[in-house]
């Protein structure tokens, strides 16, 4: 059985995936996480998740290409300058 | 060395020598433990334990004037005074490498949980310390003793291991041990003089040590 760990390295930040590693139940995860992730004070707290349990999601079909969906590609500096022509207000 | 220790010298040094000898045992798994993630853990916990032996050989070696690495590798064979569990040459079999690890974890646990209430406060301050990293070699020894219970290996390994389990702890404990263990007092073997095993473990353990110029810094 196959484990993915998830490392928090202060308190407030993200967990970040740390690795993963062969236990056959939830104790000896436990054990090897904490070994492998904690020894050395490197983590303040771990998720210990069987692989089984994440979905994995990898398909994302964009077929009719909307590009005008996406937040990239367009520039604004143009019509932000007309923008501010009209209102009378300058640029910083 | 001074043959006329204190008592509190020689309880530190007793449960020093436990710790080295069985982290120096443990470790003999690594590299060739049942498989990789075993062998990280195994060896984890070997390390700890001679973190243990460390604190406790400093604490010693206050009393006598002289330094943990001293303790640990300039000792002769004979002065060392583990307990004969902790000695056994036990790799490659894991069945009693397991077992040896269960029954030293719940003898150790009744030694730290008694000094800590101890008189003197630097001991019963360690003795906390070394209990908070303790929990967790007894959550690894349990987690393989649910694995291995009833196998026959394993049954037999405890039958051959339990006399030598007693010997870890002193007369007054070992009730508590057989309560806690679910079996009934024996014979225990006790500390005494360590045997050839023992020699060989401690040229390898010392080998470096001896070979380096005293004064030597690492």
């Amino acid at each position: 059985m196959i484990w993915e760990v998830f490392r928090q390295e202060r308190k407030g930040q993200p967990f970040v995936h740390g690795g993963s590693f062969h236990a056959p139940d939830q104790a000896f995860a436990d054990a090897y996480a904490r070994e492998f992730y904690a020894r050395r004070q490197e983590s303040v707290a771990l998720w210990v998740v069987p692989r089984e349990a994440i979905t994995a999601i990898e398909e994302f079909p964009d077929e009719f290409d909307l590009k005008y969906r996406r937040v990239d590609g367009y520039s604004i500096k143009a019509r932000l300058k007309e923008a501010r022509e009209r209102a009378g207000t300058a640029a910083d | 060395m001074n043959a006329q220790v204190r008592p509190r010298t020689e309880l530190l040094l007793e449960l020093a020598d436990d710790e080295l000898i069985l982290g120096w045992r443990n470790s003999e798994w690594t590299g060739i433990a049942p498989f990789l993630e075993e062998d990280v853990a195994f060896s984890s916990i070997a390390q700890n334990e001679i973190g243990h032996a460390r604190a406790l050989y400093d604490l010693a070696a206050e009393e006598l004037g002289t330094d943990a690495d001293a303790l640990a590798f300039d000792r002769k064979p004979e002065e060392y005074r583990c307990a004969p569990l902790v000695q056994l040459q036990l790799v490659p079999d894991w069945a009693r490498t397991i077992a040896r690890h269960v029954l030293y974890e719940a003898a150790d646990a009744i030694r730290i949980e008694r000094l800590k209430e101890h008189e003197d406060a630097e001991i019963a301050g360690i003795a906390a310390k070394i209990e908070r990293e303790e929990v967790y070699h007894r959550l690894h020894a349990e987690m393989w003793l649910e694995r291995l219970r009833g196998e026959d290996r394993y049954t037999a390994a405890v039958d051959e291991l339990w006399p030598y389990a007693l010997g870890v702890l002193a007369p007054e404990l070992r009730p508590a041990l057989a309560e806690q263990v679910g079996r009934e007092q024996v014979d225990a073997v006790e500390r005494s003089a360590p045997g050839p095993e023992f020699a060989e473990l401690w040229e390898e353990m010392t080998m470096v040590r001896r070979s380096a110029p005293v004064g030597a810094q690492w």
